[in-house]
């Protein structure tokens, strides 16, 4: 079992896990989003889960190296806070911050993270850019909120693991990417009704079931 | 694969090479006259079909004999189309004339092939040196280059396989299929030779890595994906000679020990398309490509692949997975392609022009290529010129000539009597340099230490009627558009950038706006996961730190110093000089937005007017009253009579 230093602290991890993983089994929270120990190529698209490792002249995403015996490694330096900070400050500015009327609201890893990271949700400095559709009603039975997503693809992973293919993709590029579900028809073959993989997965509330009476 | 001396090889590949030189005898020592056009993708925007059409009209009117012989690009696009005429019974040399219209492809049928006048005012000048013309190697243009990737580009057929060979074609597989792997790849390090697809990692260790990698399988992709706005290098070598890529290609996949290749070319490029797809027919047939080339025990496939069109898709990661039929992202690295790549197999990934100098540096040596360029960047560089330059076009050049002979030498400088002011190099990911640069040296770390990079070699000069806020805004907005979406710095980070310029460049940046942009810029080039985000925001730190006042002006003043941005800028006529009674401007007017004084002058009604400059254009240069500011409040009062018409309504 690889040991390493966390801030200090001596830690022991499984051998072969990521030094994201490794951390949290410790108790050492690392902000991350878009991580899921079952990937076998980490997607490191948030860009949240910095950390500096001696040896390495830049902080680089702990959910895409290993652990290594006698790794030293910090996780709460000014340029890996700097980084982080920024990441959440963007995602936030793309965000329709109503957590009163949001279901993920208290268990939303967004929360969380502005909370451990200090940043208040509706950080000052940049501007605010929202999607004009709100909720995106095409998949039969589930709604998406571009507006609350924070395109960590957890969904798109979890669904091709479950069913060999999945439901929801991205769709269009650069600022207006989006979560999307294209094979709506497929869709129902895949029994979306019964299962729940891609809600309970979302680490926001960008995915919910379809209200029988909200859609009539 | 038993290397060392291969007399089968050598049987075989004399054949060949014996084919060849007799059409090559037969084409030159006819005393047919020959007319070589450009015909690669700038001939032909040029008009170079019309041309070529002339010209067979011509000849079958007027029952002129004479080969029309269709070349690729020479380089030389301001010039397009090109056609160099040889009537070896005129006693004239080669003769090489830009721009032949249609019509004056006539006239050449007529006077030069009938009568032996080659039209003395129509002409660049010689190929060759001779007593009659003075030669194209007078010219900076053409003699300060050095061509080693271009070398047969606009000299031979792209479509005719034997062309090439008999210029010395596939004579360096021949031979290198008769050393060990490791003698190729020895040789590669040794040159020096670094990647062309903008990073610059040298070739010979990406090979090495790849031919220390155990698997059952490899594969060798040529990146000829090629995004970057005005870039047209890779595209015009596919098309003016594909076999130096292929045959460059069949070398790298013998060293690696792969058996399949894959050119990812954008199906935008449907004639670079074409012409490689029928050059690797053409190989195959010659045995060249195949099972057991030239006898040999080595086997190579090469697929044409065609991209949709996405500058990722240029990212090596992110080509994989377009190739593999997915959305084109990319990937984090390590596992880098060499090690996990195409169909999780170890790829092996180099640019068109990295695979084309590897048959020119085996053929001649790797000292040969290191007397070439400099100590830290050997052989050439290739660079796709425009902007604000007198000629414009695809340069091939030493490493280390200076960004001011290359603008000013050999490209001619800046058209217009106009001043320099910047030049962009690296595309979207690269910077834009002030004149305190022009001296720096061209060369990989020259220009990463200046800010910008080498990126694939699109080069864009700007005089000083740039708006480098503007400038920088462009590239943005490229980027932002181009951006897979994938990661939060990249995807959100560039996208406040563009806003932030967007207003700066309408007059309406606000304080700590410039701040901004330095402290985003800095994090998403630390934050980003692939080098798209990494270098997205080269051009607007570039820009801030060498053009900083041009900024400032912009969000203090509301003034665009170089007078482009539209929002900024105001027209009026002074009135000293607007000459009573011309009516040149209101005519000219798409809006009806000029208007007439009461003592028969004219002025500008600033609400109606869209700032197209369509009056500047028609003001007669003898009064040139026409002025043009910036900030808007600087155009004096001009009072407007109230229409007639309109009040007596
Ligand atoms: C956004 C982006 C676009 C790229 N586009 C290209 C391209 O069009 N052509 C190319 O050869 N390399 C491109 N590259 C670089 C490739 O990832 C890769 O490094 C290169 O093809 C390796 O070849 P080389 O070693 O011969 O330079 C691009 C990289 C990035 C990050
Ligand atoms: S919907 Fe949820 S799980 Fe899917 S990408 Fe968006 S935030 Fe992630
Ligand atoms: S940096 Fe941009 S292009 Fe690269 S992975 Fe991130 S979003 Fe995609
Ligand atoms: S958790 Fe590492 S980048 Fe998202």
């Amino acid at each position: 079992m690889p040991k390493l230093r966390v801030d200090g602290k001596e830690i022991e991890t499984k051998q072969g896990t990521t030094l994201l993983q490794g951390c949290l089994d410790n108790d050492i929270y690392i902000p991350n989003l878009c991580f899921l120990e079952s990937m076998e190529d980490p997607s490191a698209s948030c860009r949240m889960c910095f950390v500096e490792i001696e040896g390495e002249k830049q902080p680089i995403t702990s959910c895409t190296v290993n652990v290594k015996d006698d790794m030293v490694v910090k996780t709460d330096t000014p340029a890996v806070r700097q980084l982080q900070r920024t990441a959440l400050r963007l995602l936030l500015s793309v965000h329709h911050v109503d957590c009163k009327h949001c279901p993920a609201n208290k268990k939303c890893e967004l929360q969380r993270i502005a909370k451990f990271l200090k940043v208040g949700l509706k950080p000052k400095g940049l501007e605010r850019y929202l999607q004009e559709t709100e909720i995106d009603r095409n998949h039969p039975f589930i709604n998406h909120y571009p507006n609350r997503c924070v395109l960590c693809g957890k969904c798109v992973h979890i669904c091709r693991r479950q069913h060999g293919q999945s439901v929801w993709t991205f769709a269009q590029r650069g600022f207006d990417t989006v979560i999307s579900a294209y094979g709506e028809a497929g869709a129902s073959s895949l029994t979306c009704g019964k299962c729940d993989a891609c809600v309970k997965i979302c680490p926001v509330g960008a995915l919910t079931f379809k209200d029988v009476q909200e859609d009539g | 694969m038993n290397p060392g001396k291969n007399e089968k090889i050598d049987q075989k590949f004399s054949a060949i090479l014996e084919a060849a030189e007799r059409r090559r005898k037969a084409f030159t020592e006819t005393p047919v006259p020959k007319i070589h056009i450009g015909m690669a993708t700038c001939g032909i925007a040029s008009g170079a079909l019309e041309t070529k059409k002339a010209f067979e009209e011509i000849l079958a009117e007027r029952n002129v004999e004479a080969i029309i012989h269709p070349v690729g690009c020479i380089g030389h696009c301001y010039a397009e189309p090109v056609v160099i005429i040889d009537h070896p019974d005129s006693g004239f040399p080669p003769i090489f004339y830009p721009e032949v219209t249609a019509g004056k492809a006539q006239m050449l049928v007529k006077l030069f092939l009938g009568e032996g006048d080659p039209r003395f005012e129509h002409i660049l000048g010689a190929t060759m040196e001779n007593d009659l013309i003075p030669s194209l190697m007078e010219f900076p243009r053409f003699n300060q280059e050095k061509r080693v990737v271009m070398e047969k580009c606009g000299h031979i057929n792209p479509e005719d396989i034997y062309d090439y060979i008999a210029e010395g074609g596939y004579s360096t597989l021949a031979k290198v299929l008769q050393l060990s792997p490791d003698e190729i790849i020895n040789e590669v390090e040794h040159s020096g030779l670094r990647g062309r697809g903008g990073a610059g990692f040298p070739t010979g260790r990406k090979w090495k890595l790849a031919r220390n990698t155990v698997a059952q399988e490899k594969i060798v992709i040529c990146n000829a994906d090629e995004g970057d706005p005005g870039a047209y290098m890779d595209r015009t070598i596919l098309e003016s000679n594909p076999h130096q890529v292929i045959e460059g290609m069949a070398i790298c996949a013998y060293a690696v020990g792969a058996h399949k290749a894959v050119v990812y070319v954008r199906s935008e490029y449907p004639l670079a398309v074409n012409i490689v797809t029928k050059a690797i027919g053409q190989a195959e047939e010659l045995g060249l490509l195949g099972k057991g080339i030239l006898g040999s025990g080595f086997d190579l496939e090469i697929d044409v692949f065609q991209g949709s069109g996405a500058f990722v898709c240029g990212e090596e990661t992110a080509l994989i997975r377009s190739i593999e039929g997915y959305r084109g992202m990319p990937r984090h690295r390590p596992p880098y392609p060499v090690q996990k790549g195409l169909w999780n197999t170890p790829t092996i990934i180099n640019n068109v022009k990295t695979l084309a100098s590897v048959p020119p540096i085996l053929d001649n040596g790797a000292a040969w290529y290191r007397d070439i360029g400099t100590e830290n960047s050997p052989g050439t560089a290739i660079f796709s010129i425009v902007g604000n330059v007198v000629h414009a076009g695809l340069v091939e050049i030493p490493m280390g000539v200076s960004l001011r002979s290359l603008i000013f030498d050999i490209c001619g400088g800046i058209p217009n009597k106009k001043k320099f002011k910047a030049v962009q190099i690296g595309g979207p990911s690269g910077g834009c340099l002030n004149e305190d640069f022009l001296d720096t040296p061209i060369d990989f770390d020259s220009l990463t230490e200046a800010g910008a990079m080498m990126g694939s070699g699109g080069m864009v000069v700007m005089d000083e009627d740039t708006c480098m806020v503007e400038v920088a805004r462009y590239f943005l907005d490229f980027t932002q558009k181009e951006s897979c979406g994938k990661c939060t710095f990249c995807r959100i980070g560039t996208y406040h950038l563009l806003k932030i310029l967007q207003r700066l460049t309408k007059g309406e940046g606000l304080d700590g706006d410039l701040e901004l942009l330095e402290t985003l810029s800095r994090d998403i080039k630390a934050g980003s996961l692939c080098g798209l985000g990494k270098t997205a925001p080269n051009p607007v730190l570039t820009s801030l730190k060498y053009f900083r006042e041009e900024y400032e002006a912009h969000v203090k003043e509301k003034r665009c110093p170089a007078l482009m941005c539209r929002a900024l800028t105001a027209f009026y006529f002074d009135l000293d000089l607007c000459a009573r009674g011309c009516d040149a401007c209101a005519t000219c007017c798409p809006v009806d937005a000029v208007f007439t004084t009461s003592n028969r002058k004219k002025g500008v009604d600033q609400e109606l007017c869209v700032k197209c400059g369509e009056c500047l254009v028609a003001c007669p240069p003898e009064y040139d009253a026409v002025r043009k500011v910036s900030p808007p409040n600087l155009v004096p009062f001009i009072e407007k009579i109230p229409d007639k018409k309109e009040e007596g309504r």
